[in-house]
């Protein structure tokens, strides 16, 4: 029986129902893998083991891999992200669960979109994935709906996994992380042996849910949150009826990856935890400012989001900027999302009080911000008070929300505000000015209560863009140039026009307006390395293929290149990083015994790229049309956005499009770049399709699949289908 | 006049890298120079001098993202 809101974890404990039980044998963890998944069915409470067999290792390799393969066997061609049949995936890898190499417990997790309705990937830290493969599972797979609110527990010290009806616990992950971390520990030092995952309200209210994966933090004594944060895979989550995901292991050692060759793996580690050692004060500052330490270079460099990515740099940016975090961070204390990350830039600020909503003058730890929300969140917005930023960073984390679709979603509407597109009637009395911190904390409390305007924005600028034009009758194609969206996916924190490359960065992806394929602003803009449509049609096949080998073993990105070794600018390829990309094919080879060469890498990315591009036209999507963006991402689409950077500009109609800028009107211009930077797109896709062996609409080709070894019957007789 | 990654810029007597890196305001941390093909150590960039009509490369490398 229910205990009501105020109850004791243990009187939580005891109202909790047990659905359905399932004892399995504890198994030890060979060479990476436990060689079987957890299935998980919510609506008939049946749990199973699965087998993984040797094509599955060999092709899907683990992680995103594992994620895209029992999803693409769960789903049909019709299902969207609110059927039973749709799935959440949630895989560590093989690698995933090493504590000798900075950044090696990433869980991937795969499902169905609510944004685009094609495939959403999500790469998060926190302790769930290799606690969950040390439990004995390579991957959890939920499929069904539960009636009521349920939490599946997994406890891979007894071996017995149970779904368990759930009626009073939180929903808001900040209190629900604490409460499950309490319940299910034996101890307070038990506690660290047990991983919660989570979404919060607004995760239930609107599409751009995320999920927050705890780990606990010994020295704060608290549940500390890592987001998964891009597609939505939050709003899943609670419309399974999901209250959170619980793991508990507790016994990590070294070897609980069962390496083939642990000195390998502890060799290559030693490399990289000595030059963060060395280098990270004058490098990235990655241990003191974490990806903080960005706001002012972007600033710097004319990339860092103000006013709805109306311009890249803002007088006000000083305030935002990797010290000033610094100085707010709680520093002296090993900030790593898995044992042994040296890289250690999960910072946090201790003993905030929130000064509106649920938790008003609480103290509370806040897990960030990292850059995505000081842009997407703070300057995207108008707003550069730190205070507000982390604010609002605390709520979007604890009420479930991805905290770059929520800024990049808000900065469409104040955008829309600010132009008259909507006003306070639709804004149900809002002041969305850029700046206004107070009005956008009152919509993210909106957004979790399901009401008002907060409802509206957590629909994401996709569905805004129709909703202003329908209900406002706002200009359709001026909605259409300043919504910062990719296939339903809201833009993350940077200013791509200046770089063509990082247009494709952003457009020629996978699930949508994510920066973690290929960051190239650099490379193309500022280095001029890139300068040809091949050249950057190389970029755009190298970087994206290497990037997703981190996915589908459980890695974090960020000790690739946020460090670099003392000797990387004296190799040829630095922007690669070569010692590096050595260290992941001994750490790899190092876990499973399976010799690799960097050229493998790349080969075992592509066919999980590839198989993912073709899941997406499965399900509707994943052709050329589908890879178009927002002309704001190309260039400028009002006058003071032109006037801003107006010699730039007319240096370019000048000398790259022919057309003399003198005694034009500034609409004439615009119009003039507009054209010619979206040919210039056309061109870029075309030169990005050949090389990744696709045909002109995009769609991977046959010889490239048989090339891959992804040539499925399924597959062939898809790809035969799109060639009617 | 220098040039760096293709831009010019003016040249002043005495210019050491430090001096040419803030000149285009590339205050990135893990920038790779070369002048006329040749590697520059970073802890060489505050002495090393730079020569009138140089052809300097700033490679910066990608971080973040
Ligand atoms: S580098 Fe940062 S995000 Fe990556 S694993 Fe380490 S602490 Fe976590």
């Amino acid at each position: 029986m229910s205990c009501g809101t105020k109850c004791t974890v243990q009187e939580m404990r005891k109202a909790h129902k047990v659905l359905a039980e399932y004892d399995y044998e504890l198994g030890k963890v060979e060479r990476g893998y436990n060689n079987r998944t957890l299935y998980v069915n919510l609506s008939d409470n049946r749990i199973e083991s699965k087998a993984v067999s040797q094509e599955m290792k060999d092709i899907f390799i683990g992680g995103r891999g594992f994620g895209l393969k029992l999803l693409w066997d769960a789903v049909k061609e019709t299902t969207k992200w609110n059927d039973p049949e749709n799935e959440i995936i949630i895989s560590p890898g093989p690698i995933g669960g090493i504590t000798q190499y900075p950044g090696a417990g990433k869980s991937l997790v795969v499902s169905i979109s609510p944004l685009t309705g094609a495939i959403a990937d999500s790469n998060v830290g926190g302790y769930f994935g290799p606690l969950l493969k040390f439990s004995g599972w390579d991957a959890l797979e939920i499929q069904g709906k539960a009636q009521a609110d349920v939490i599946v527990y997994i406890d891979g010290n007894s071996g017995k996994v149970t779904i368990e009806d759930a009626p009073d616990e939180e929903v808001n992950s900040h209190i629900l992380a604490e409460q499950l971390t309490e319940m299910y520990a034996d101890s307070e030092s038990d506690k660290r042996n047990v991983s919660v995952v989570s979404s919060g309200m607004a995760g239930q209210h609107s599409l751009m849910g995320m999920l927050n994966f705890s780990f606990y933090d010994v020295r704060r004594k608290l549940a500390r949150l890592k987001q998964a944060g891009r597609g939505g895979i939050g709003t899943v989550f609670r419309d399974k009826h999901i209250k959170a995901l619980v793991v508990k292991f507790s016994n990590v050692k070294g070897d609980s990856n069962g390496p083939a060759d642990i000195e390998r793996i502890a060799k290559a580690g030693l490399k990289v935890h000595k030059e963060l050692h060395d280098y990270d004060d004058v490098q990235c500052r990655m241990r003191k400012q974490g990806t903080a330490h960005l706001p002012g270079i972007a600033h710097d460099y004319d990339f860092l989001p103000v006013h709805n990515f109306r311009y890249g740099s803002h007088p006000e940016a000083r305030k935002v900027t990797g010290i000033v975090w610094e100085q707010l961070f709680t520093q002296g204390i090993p900030d790593g999302c898995w044992y042994g990350c040296t890289m250690g830039c999960a910072k946090a600020v201790d003993n905030f009080m929130p000064l509106t909503g649920p938790y008003k003058g609480e103290r509370v730890t806040v897990d960030g911000p990292e850059y995505e929300t000081i842009s997407c969140c703070g300057t995207n917005l108008g707003i550069f008070d730190p205070h507000a930023i982390v604010e609002i960073n605390f709520y979007v984390d604890t009420y479930g929300i991805d905290s770059i679709s929520f800024g990049t979603a808000t900065a469409f509407a104040m955008e829309c505000f600010e132009l008259g597109l909507i006003d306070k009637n639709a804004t149900g009395g809002l002041d969305f000015r850029f700046g206004s911190a107070l009005s956008v904390l009152e919509a993210l409390h909106q957004m979790a209560r399901g009401e008002g305007f907060g409802r509206i924005i957590g629909q994401g600028v996709r569905r805004m863009k129709k909703h202003f034009a329908e209900a406002y009758g706002a200009d359709a194609q001026l909605l259409a140039d300043i919504g910062m969206e990719c296939k339903g996916l809201e833009y993350s924190g940077y200013v791509s026009k200046g770089s063509l490359a990082q247009q494709g960065g952003y457009g020629l992806t996978l699930k949508g307006a994510q920066h973690d394929e290929a960051w190239l602003i650099f490379m193309d803009a500022v280095n001029r390395q890139i300068p040809t449509f091949e050249d950057k049609a190389e970029a755009l096949y190298y970087f994206p293929m290497f990037r997703t080998w981190f996915g589908l073993n459980g890695l974090c990105k960020l000790p690739w290149n946020d460090v670099e070794p003392a000797d990387n600018a004296e190799t040829d390829e630095p922007a690669k990083v070569p010692g590096h990309v050595q260290n992941y094919v001994d750490i790899f080879s190092g876990v499973t015994g399976r010799e690799i060469s960097k050229e493998d890498i790349i080969r075992m990315s592509e066919a999980m790229y590839d198989f993912q591009r073709l899941f997406n036209l499965r399900l509707g999507y994943g052709t050329r049309v589908h890879d178009d963006i927002p002309y704001r991402s190309q260039g400028p689409v009002l006058d003071v956005e032109y006037l801003s950077r107006a010699d730039k500009y007319d240096k370019e109609l000048k000398e790259a499009v022919g057309f003399d800028p003198e005694g034009k009107t500034v609409a004439e211009k615009i119009h003039a770049l507009k054209s010619y930077r979206k040919d210039q797109y056309e061109k870029l896709k075309d030169a990005v399709y050949k090389r990744r062996g696709w045909t002109p609409d995009g769609i991977p080709k046959l010889e490239t699949v048989k090339r891959l070894r992804i040539d499925f019957p399924d597959v062939v007789a898809l790809i035969n289908k799109h060639a009617k | 006049m220098i040039t760096v990654n293709g831009e010019t810029y003016p040249w002043q007597e005495g210019m050491t890298v430090s001096d040419a890196l803030k000149a285009c305001n590339y205050k990135f941390p893990l920038i790779i120079v070369r002048i006329d093909g040749r590697l520059i150590p970073r802890d060489q960039y505050a002495v090393q001098p730079v020569e009138d009509n140089a052809d300097i490369k700033a490679f910066h490398l990608i971080s973040g993202g």
